[in-house]
């Protein structure tokens, strides 16, 4: 079919993009769940780590029960009378902000390494994907748990292990991407106008593969959530300052045989909806803007 | 395919050397076991005594050396704990861990594999659709969570199910297992299903695209224009086909499944090695922690090496170019 009028790329794109009203659905999901959690200090009914907010005569309250300081606990409350829903708004702050720092830095880090592999070739080039290999050939809970059975606990300690777990992934992407751009036409016309490797690489070739790369990290912050929420519930994620809503769950899980399920399940209900839309999303623009890339088992 | 398989394990045995290198220097780093095994009120020979006794003394170097020349002798160090040798802790809870992730496959496949193919056959039928949308979930909820779930629905809720623990267990062959016993299945039930939720929506997205794939090949229309029923093509001709790489992810899943079964077992307080792992890293448990992490790459590496080599066995087009490379 041939359209009359002429479109801008972008858009194309958002035209693209909106064809599927499942995506459109999880995008505007995306932004409220987004905008929920930067904003969370003003759309929550309390703070919830302000101990002053907190009154113990309010702990374990059913959804649904007024709190005596007037609001209702529309999700419940937990063991300290603190307010699920307001505790889940600034565990989703947490949880998205760790995922997020995490991947930008490791894809910073990847991509990086994945580049100059790709450059260098010959050696450097043979042991860096020998390592990627290895790395990949792991499952990335297990990586993560080694880590952080060595380094030990905090929320930079999770950054630096979900970086770690990520990276190789990256590298191994933007190194196959590179090398299919090294052989185009404007990488040979740059060469012949005695451009410096580093200038090649950073200003012709890394422009060319940072699309594909974005839409890649895209769906690996819901990995990176999903992985931080585990391990936080195995007690070796995040500190009990900063609750993250795998931390949330876990101390739901006391509560759990004795029917108090609310504890656990809103925060898991939050984790999951956060995680589905970062998908649904990061699947659609995968397909809007790159169709020839695919998923990890090419399905 | 010898020379292959040769160089292969070359590589294997490589990778398990650097491995236990980094996992030795790694945990080497984590805090001093000391400060948590002693009491408090030990005065400073007493300390001594007890580093000295447990080789914490000697330089790192030395500590490697005798660790890698004990593990030859498979002896991987005494838990600073339980004072029994690691390895034998580990080999006691290994048959809980074994049992689960095989239980655990066991539901993937026989569910993955026939709901992957009825998706596959009618992907645009209402069935088709469901099982799809199934399966992202799948891919989507967090493993622990569902666990949690599970208990509050099947434990608290509706009864049915034990919400913790191993059930009561069989001897076979000097193992126990517990799938011969009605208690032992029900314990077993809920975790197994927990674990098996993922990878049970890989082999469903598997499947289902192999045979879609499969069912536009011409050998496919051959064999239906030959007067073959449908059910014959499935079996026959799409289900062999998709079969090398429903074999080799089954495979490497499998050392993941033992992986994910530290978040399982740690839900279900299940007393398998996963469990083990968790509660040994709490304590400092160092020779625990280094003794699993090893077996666990061996594992993998094992694992790993076998899915390779089934792989070049069961197509033939990896063995000819690996016989050119």
């Amino acid at each position: 079919m041939v359209t009359a009028t002429a479109h801008s790329p972008l858009r194309e794109f958002t035209a693209g993009f909106a064809r599927d009203r499942i995506a459109v659905a999880a995008f505007v999901a995306l932004c409220l769940i987004l905008f929920a959690a930067i904003f969370a200090p003003f759309v929550s009914p309390q703070n919830p780590y302000d101990l002053a907010q907190l009154d113990i005569m309010d702990s374990k309250a059913a959804p649904g029960t007024k709190a005596g300081a007037g609001f209702t606990f529309w999700l419940g409350s937990d063991d300290q009378g603190r307010d699920m829903t307001s505790a889940i708004l600034y565990g989703l702050r947490i949880s998205l902000g760790v995922g997020v720092a995490s991947t930008l830095a490791a894809l910073a880090l990847g991509m990086a390494i994945g580049l100059a592999s790709a450059y260098a070739g010959g050696w450097l080039d043979n042991l860096i994907m020998r390592l990627v290999d290895l790395q990949l050939s792991f499952p990335s809970i297990l990586i993560a748990l080694i880590l952080l059975a060595v380094v030990g606990q905090g929320v930079d300690k999770i950054v630096i292990a979900l970086i770690a777990v990520q990276w190789a992934y990256y590298a191994r992407t933007v190194r196959g991407a590179a090398l299919v751009e090294r052989r185009k036409e404007y990488v040979d016309a740059a060469r012949v106008m005695a451009f410096s490797n580093l200038r090649i690489v950073f200003r012709h070739i890394l422009p060319n593969v940072l699309p594909a790369m974005i839409v890649v990290a895209t769906v690996q912050v819901a990995h990176a959530i999903a992985l931080e929420a585990t391990l936080s519930f195995l007690g070796l994620g995040m500190p009990i300052t900063s609750p993250s809503l795998g931390l949330l769950i876990s101390n739901g899980f006391a509560h759990l045989l004795s029917g108090r399920y609310w504890i656990s399940f809103f925060p898991g209900v939050a984790l999951l909806v956060t995680i589905v839309a970062i998908n649904l999303v990061g699947d659609r623009l995968r397909d809007v803007l790159n169709p020839r890339l695919q998923s990890h088992y090419g399905i | 395919m010898l020379t292959f398989a040769f160089r292969r394990l070359l590589q294997s045995v490589v990778v398990l050397f650097i491995m236990s290198a980094l996992v030795f220097a790694g945990v080497y780093a984590v805090g001093n076991p000391i400060d948590i095994l002693i009491n408090p009120q030990a005065d400073q020979a007493e300390i001594a005594a007890a580093t000295a006794a447990l080789g914490l003394d000697l330089p790192l170097w030395r500590q490697y050396w005798n660790f890698i020349a004990g593990a030859f002798a498979g002896d991987l160090g005494k838990s600073f704990s339980a004072n029994v040798p690691a390895v034998k802790l580990i080999f006691e809870r290994m048959p809980a861990t074994l049992e689960l992730a095989l239980a655990a496959m066991v539901i993937a496949i026989a569910f993955g594999i026939p709901l992957g193919l009825w998706a596959g056959l009618k992907p645009d039928s209402i069935p088709g659709r469901l099982i799809m949308a199934g399966s992202i979930l799948g891919f989507s909820l967090p493993t622990f969570w569902v666990g949690l779930m599970l208990i509050m629905l099947f434990s608290v809720w509706l009864g049915w199910l034990p919400p913790t623990g191993r059930g009561q267990t069989v001897m076979v062959l000097g193992v126990p297992v517990s799938f011969f016993t009605w208690d032992g299945l029900q314990h077993l039930f809920m975790p197994a299903l927990n674990l098996a939720l993922f990878k049970l929506s890989l082999l469903i997205r598997l499947t289902r695209a192999g045979t879609r794939e499969a069912l536009s090949q011409d050998y496919v229309r051959l064999a239906r224009a030959k007067g073959l029923s449908m059910a014959r093509v499935v079996r026959v001709h799409v289900l062999k086909n998709i079969m090398i790489p429903i074999v080799t992810v089954t495979g490497l899943e499998f050392g993941s499944l033992i992986a994910f079964a530290i978040v399982t077992e740690t839900i279900f307080a299940w007393p398998g090695m996963g469990k083990l792992l968790i509660d040994s890293i709490n304590v400092l448990d160092r020779p625990v922690v280094v003794a699993y992490l090893l077996i666990i790459v061996l594992l993998f590496v094992v694992i790993n090496f076998l899915v390779d080599l089934a792989y070049t066995a069961l197509d033939p087009r990896v063995r000819i170019s690996g016989r050119s490379a």
